[in-house]
């Protein structure tokens, strides 16, 4: 997924004919919507979600900000560059994202 | 390791003289570990960088800041920002290069510093070397390749600190291995 992200991300700053803000921030099919959060450090934050979801850049930062800095990247035994393993964050993330107001447990 | 849910919003004050001691216990620590000066030189700017490069993931978290356009930017960031949120000091820019690649950072009190002084037999010891290290490591995980060194050094008896900020290079972003 990532050599995908990467060329709509080049493609979206190349189009782009001012000073990009933001950048690439969601695509969508007939099917589902990505949403996608890029920090400076190359952190992406991904969210598949259902077409009836607006913007939501907000979400995203929520979940880089309070929940992988705060538990991944200030955990000194959280190696950084891998497959987190943390659990605490693994629950943390799933409990913010049913609690999120677009997300439906029937689908769960 | 149980920690609360919503701290992100209190300030967490801490003590800074907590703050100088450990600093402080850490290089004397070194200093007896490793014996000469420019190995402990070494270990500070190694830690530091590894902070730098955790450190640097919170403050942009915190600072909504977002990416630079250029090395000029990127000074006043780290001056009046980054610094002002992790040390509580503002320190000015200075003497620019004409390429616009070097600059300097004058700290007029160092908070690592406070109560310190170098003894004669270590007078190498470039004792807040940790700092250099970390800017290197913040600035290489956005991409830039700097060079951080101490020019002056209150403890050596400059009247200022002095940082020089050198611009080496941007790191491209790379395709992984194994990505077409």
């Amino acid at each position: 997924m990532y050599g995908m992200l990467f060329s709509i991300r080049s493609f979206v700053s190349k189009m782009s004919p001012l000073d990009m803000k933001d950048g690439f921030l969601a695509f969508q099919t007939s099917r589902y919507k990505l949403h996608y959060y890029e920090t400076p450090t190359g952190i992406k934050v991904v969210m598949n979600t259902d077409l009836g979801v607006g913007p939501i850049r907000d979400v995203l930062h929520h979940i880089y900000s309070a929940l992988y800095v705060e538990l991944v990247v200030k955990n000194p035994l959280c190696p950084l560059g891998q497959t987190v393993q943390s659990e605490l964050f693994r629950s943390r993330l799933d409990s913010y994202i049913r609690s999120l107001p677009f997300f439906s447990a029937r689908a769960g | 390791m149980s920690r609360q849910a919503n701290r992100g919003t209190e300030s967490k004050k801490m003590s800074s003289e907590l703050f100088t001691l450990t600093y402080g216990a850490l290089v004397t620590q070194l200093c007896k570990d490793y014996e000469n000066d420019e190995d402990v030189n070494k270990q500070l700017d190694k830690m530091g960088y590894n902070i730098g490069v955790r450190l640097i993931e919170d403050f942009l978290a915190r600072s909504n800041v977002g990416k630079c356009h250029d090395f000029r930017e990127t000074a006043d960031v780290i001056a009046k920002v980054a610094f002002k949120m992790y040390l509580g000091i503002t320190p000015s820019i200075t003497n620019w290069s004409p390429a616009g690649d070097e600059f300097s950072l004058i700290l007029e009190n160092n908070p690592l510093v406070d109560f310190v002084e170098l003894p004669d037999n270590h007078s190498s010891l470039i004792y807040s070397n940790l700092l250099c290290g970390v800017l290197r490591g913040a600035l290489e995980m956005v991409q830039m390749a700097v060079e951080a060194k101490f020019v002056q050094d209150t403890l050596k008896g400059d009247g200022v600190t002095e940082i020089r900020m050198r611009f080496i290079r941007r790191i491209e972003d790379n395709l992984p291995v194994g990505e077409e």
